[in-house]
């Protein structure tokens, strides 16, 4: 009976789908908006709706986000990206916060052939051998790629070392593509330690690190253990400067490393409220964020959600159509749009290609003193 | 390796392997009596960590007093898990209390992120511990050295609580009979209580140095250290007050020499230290300073 009930209901829905105009472009949204990733996915839901409100238009039809939530769960990241193609049959879709919950919703969208753009989805998994997901974030192998031509091209240091975390994939796959872009520009890796996710003590691997004296020495940790390490460096005095990703990029790392994190440099997107000479749209976007949220600031993953939409309507407009398929071949051309966190392109393998910021920490402050393209 | 980084190296093996010691400590204490392996015991050192944070960090008290509380506060809890989890079961199969110790790990550890929230805090170093001075090319700090000398100096007098007091007398009594030792008047569940007070005491110390040491606090931080000191327990003799000190210090020693002798295998550094651990209990099932028990698990 209650499986009738449910048939007659999923069965009136459908109708009423089908009934939906047909002058209307819809653009599915699939994030976090419960869950343990609330916090990253309701900030990027937040870019995207302010970045509609901006343009709700497009080939002289109105643009409609549908918002569903994927509340940080695999299964149900599936279940919504099934129901924006099935029942609100989206034109295409953005979303989401974590790779895990990405790649399951693109499972669903690669076979009903609708076109996703992914927000802060870094994994290379996410779009490897798909033909419909997009992102508007760049990978670990750009991050790492960007790092190294930093530390060679612009600080000039030609001895790095690598401190990994071997139980981390991301630490893992930073480190590499840093050490591989770093020998392959002309630099030396002098020593390359290791540790655990849940270590504390890294006195052992920073003494090792010291002796070998490097310019720099390449941290692609979470905050959290990144900030012990730099305060147990500078404990044993070390002389040299240290350089992580995108996941140091949290306020905690002051809070928890102190003065032993001034002068620790990071590369992260190219956005923060905070940094001087915005380009026109990070500025646009910046004023208008504060005016629809007072008192909130706004963040790289606030930004990441206005470009994923702005990457789907550019490539709308240039498609002509809001056709899925259209849109997919759009996207995938790409080139050079203005977009908040710098000039984006997608690349062949769909990732984006944009400049990356570099942050370095000064007076407990994070500032941004440049950006970098590998 | 030259001298001076072979020093840098024994004094961060000393400062670790102490910290690791005296967790073990109270592993060894609770087991050599009632052959139960508190796991609790890691949390009551996150807890110990986490009250010197709010009375320090939070509420700006002196560190005299906030070491105080936090000693105290750690006790308590440890008196309160004895009552609560473990003498209820007294008399009921080993294994029920074994379980009932996993249980109030899991129960401590999820309270505390409710209550601490799971975010991490940074603790604020007194700067006087911190300062920096060369000694031949090796880099120390106050703090590194008062790790080892405060766990040495607890050591002796628990060895001295142990061996020359009463209560010490009736808890080797308790060890090794504990009916017979009822038998003789003493208070059995007295006697357990005060070894946990001890153990927990010793904890929230080694919680308030690892504090010190590694600065910050997270409702998980017990998990990893509680895990090797328990190791380090059983790799030094478990039931043996001075081998859990030498079996945490023979554990610090090869985590970190083993990274000191061979840098490329950094990331093997716990392997060294399980495959260690192995081959001495091959060789010696008791541990370096076990006894021969007719009963152990």
């Amino acid at each position: 009976m209650r499986k009738l009930v449910l048939a007659l209901v999923v069965c009136l829905m459908a109708t009423g789908a089908a009934f939906a105009a047909d002058d209307v472009i819809k653009i599915g949204v699939f994030n976090c908006l419960t869950g343990q990733n609330a916090f990253g996915g309701q900030l990027e839901l937040e870019g995207t709706q302010l970045a509609q409100k901006e343009i709700p238009e497009v080939l002289g039809k109105k643009i409609e986000l549908v918002i569903v939530d994927n509340k940080s769960d695999k299964v149900e990241a599936a279940n919504a990206v099934t129901r924006l193609i099935e029942r609100d049959k989206v034109n295409a879709i953005i979303g989401t916060y974590g790779s895990s919950l990405a790649m399951a919703g693109g499972e669903v969208a690669e076979k009903a052939g609708v076109p996703v753009m992914g927000t802060s989805c870094t994994n290379p998994l996410v779009t490897q051998g798909k033909q419909y997901y997009f992102r508007a974030c760049f990978i670990d192998p750009f991050q790492g790629a960007g790092a190294a031509a930093y530390a060679y091209r612009d600080l000039g240091f030609k001895k790095a070392a690598l401190l990994i975390d071997v139980a981390n994939d991301y630490s893992v796959g930073l480190g590499n593509f840093f050490k591989q872009n770093f020998t392959k520009l002309g630099g030396e890796i002098v020593s390359e330690m290791k540790y655990q996710s849940g270590d504390q003590d890294f006195t052992a691997q920073l003494t090792e690190l010291i002796s070998k004296k490097p310019d720099i020495v390449f941290l692609p940790a979470y905050f959290a253990e990144g900030a012990i390490v730099l305060k147990q460096a500078k404990e044993l005095g070390a002389e040299f400067r240290f350089m992580g990703g995108d996941a140091m990029d949290n306020p905690e790392v002051v809070t928890l490393g102190g003065d032993a994190v001034e002068g620790f440099l990071h590369t992260t997107f190219a956005y923060d409220p905070s940094m001087p000479n915005m380009n026109p749209v990070a500025q646009k976007f910046t004023e208008n964020w504060k005016k629809a949220f007072p008192g909130k600031e706004p963040n790289v993953n606030a930004a990441l959600g206005y470009d994923s939409y702005i990457l789907i309507v550019d490539a709308i407009k240039r498609a002509g159509s809001a056709d899925p398929k259209a849109i997919r071949d759009a996207l995938e051309q790409t080139k050079d749009v203005p977009t908040v966190t710098g000039m984006t392109t997608l690349n062949a393998t769909h990732d984006a290609e944009k400049e990356l910021g570099i942050v370095e920490i000064r007076d407990g402050k994070k500032q941004f003193i440049g950006t970098v393209t590998p | 390796m030259t001298l001076n980084m072979f020093v840098q190296h024994f004094i961060n093996a000393l400062g670790l392997g102490s910290l690791y010691g005296l967790i073990a400590i109270g592993y060894t204490m609770v087991y050599g009596i009632l052959r139960l392996i508190n796991f609790a015991h890691g949390d009551i050192f996150m807890l110990g960590a986490y009250f010197v944070f709010f009375s320090t960090v939070m509420y700006k008290m002196p560190w005299a007093v906030g070491v105080g509380i936090a000693i105290l506060g750690a006790t308590l809890c440890g008196l309160l898990v004895d009552r609560v989890a473990y003498r209820p079961l007294r008399s009921a199969p080993r294994i029920s209390a074994l379980i009932s110790a996993i249980g109030v790990s899991f129960f401590i550890e999820n309270l505390a992120v409710v209550v601490f929230t799971g975010m991490p805090r940074p603790v604020v170093q007194p700067p006087m511990l911190m300062k920096a001075f060369s000694v031949g090319g090796v880099r120390l700090v106050p703090l590194g050295l008062m790790v080892p000398a405060i766990s040495f100096v607890l050591v002796s007098g628990l060895l001295w609580v142990v061996y020359k007091t009463k209560p010490g007398l009736a808890m080797r009594s308790i060890s090794h009979d504990i009916e017979t030792t009822r038998l003789m008047g003493v208070s059995v569940d007295r006697i357990i209580a005060l070894t946990f007070a001890i153990g927990s005491a010793l904890a929230a110390v080694a919680g308030i140095m690892w504090a010190l040491r590694y600065p910050r606090v997270e409702p998980f931080m017990g998990i990893i250290p509680g895990f090797k000191a328990f190791i380090a327990a059983v790799f030094g003799g478990i039931g043996s007050i001075p081998g859990a000190m030498l079996g945490g210090l023979a554990l610090g020693f090869v985590e970190i020499m083993s990274v000191a002798f061979f840098p490329k295998l950094s990331g093997y550094k716990d392997a060294f230290a399980f495959v260690l651990l192995i081959v001495i209990l091959l060789a010696k099932p008791t541990g370096l300073m076990g006894e021969k028990l007719e009963d152990k698990i």
